[in-house]
């Protein structure tokens, strides 16, 4: 990539930057108390992803994680937010049962990530690894890809896409017929 | 250039998925679960990505892009259907349909 010449590490900055970022808002979508506070959090974790995608060089990535992520599917929690009003939700208490049975699980993953991690670093099976950095990626290459080696997942998705249309219109339907009968 | 390699992506991926596998566990609004599982998503994909980058291929940005898709999809069907399960019971609490654990 460009950055970081001159022997600064602009590259290792960035990253760990993003990487701050990512984990620090995870952890603010993870143990805030308001919903809203959660949302924004999720926004500034999916921002720090692609982030990391641009330093991955894949620049791409990092627009369609900004744009459909950012642009959209929080745009639909803010609207999932607004429409459950968010007062009554706000007194769940998590059992201390249950978070330690969480702690306890996800503080073995990680263990177990970090250290088969460490030790597959250690036994030398990543190599030195400079990510291939050097090459890059343009969209087109992508876009053949898609429309040639990864065709039939590409169908699929499509075909999903009209399923989750049929779905989401049916949902709307239902709850205008079920607000009448209640009403 | 780049001193950052690809144990470092795997790490932040990993730290990702653990943090939003915790607040799926932990948390009881069914809003809340559905944000843990879009972090844990983001932890995946940082993996696909990093090890599309590491054996210079397009495979694991592909795979991404179609976990875009499906997030998307998701979004929009569990939004809808945490609005539907809302207006029925007033409440988002996941207690409130245990009956549905059979």
């Amino acid at each position: 990539m460009m950055l970081g010449q001159a022997g600064f590490p602009m590259g290792a900055v960035l990253f760990y930057g993003f990487a701050l970022g990512a984990g620090l808002s995870a952890m603010g979508v993870a143990l805030s108390r308001n919903i809203v506070r959660q949302a924004v959090c999720l926004l500034f974790a999916l921002a720090s992803v692609a982030g990391l995608y641009y330093l991955l060089g894949c620049e791409f990535l990092a627009a369609v994680q900004l744009v459909v992520y950012a642009g959209g599917t929080l745009i639909l929690i803010v609207f999932g937010v607004m429409l459950t009003s968010s007062e009554l939700s706000a007194k769940f208490v998590p059992r201390r049962g249950e978070v330690m049975v969480a702690l306890g699980i996800g503080a073995v993953l990680l263990m177990g990530l970090i250290v088969g991690l460490c030790a597959a670093a250690g036994s030398g099976a990543f190599g030195d690894a400079p990510l291939a950095l050097d090459r890059d990626y343009p969209v087109d290459r992508l876009g053949l890809a898609m429309l040639g080696d990864y065709l039939a997942p590409f169908e699929v998705v499509s075909v999903l896409l009209l399923v989750v249309m049929i779905g989401a219109a049916y949902l709307a339907k239902a709850r205008r017929k079920g607000q009448g009968v209640q009403g | 250039m780049s001193d950052v390699v690809l144990q470092q992506y795997l790490a932040v991926g990993a730290i990702l998925f653990v943090i939003g596998l915790i607040g799926f566990m932990t948390r009881r609004n069914l809003i809340v679960l559905f944000l843990s599982t879009e972090v844990m998503f983001q932890g995946v994909a940082i993996n696909f990505v990093a090890f599309s980058r590491y054996y210079a291929g397009l495979d694991g940005q592909v795979f991404v892009i179609f976990l875009l898709v499906i997030a998307a999809a998701e979004a929009s069907l569990a939004l809808g259907l945490i609005v539907l399960l809302f207006r029925r019971r007033l409440t988002l609490d996941v207690d409130a349909w245990r009956e549905l654990k059979g």
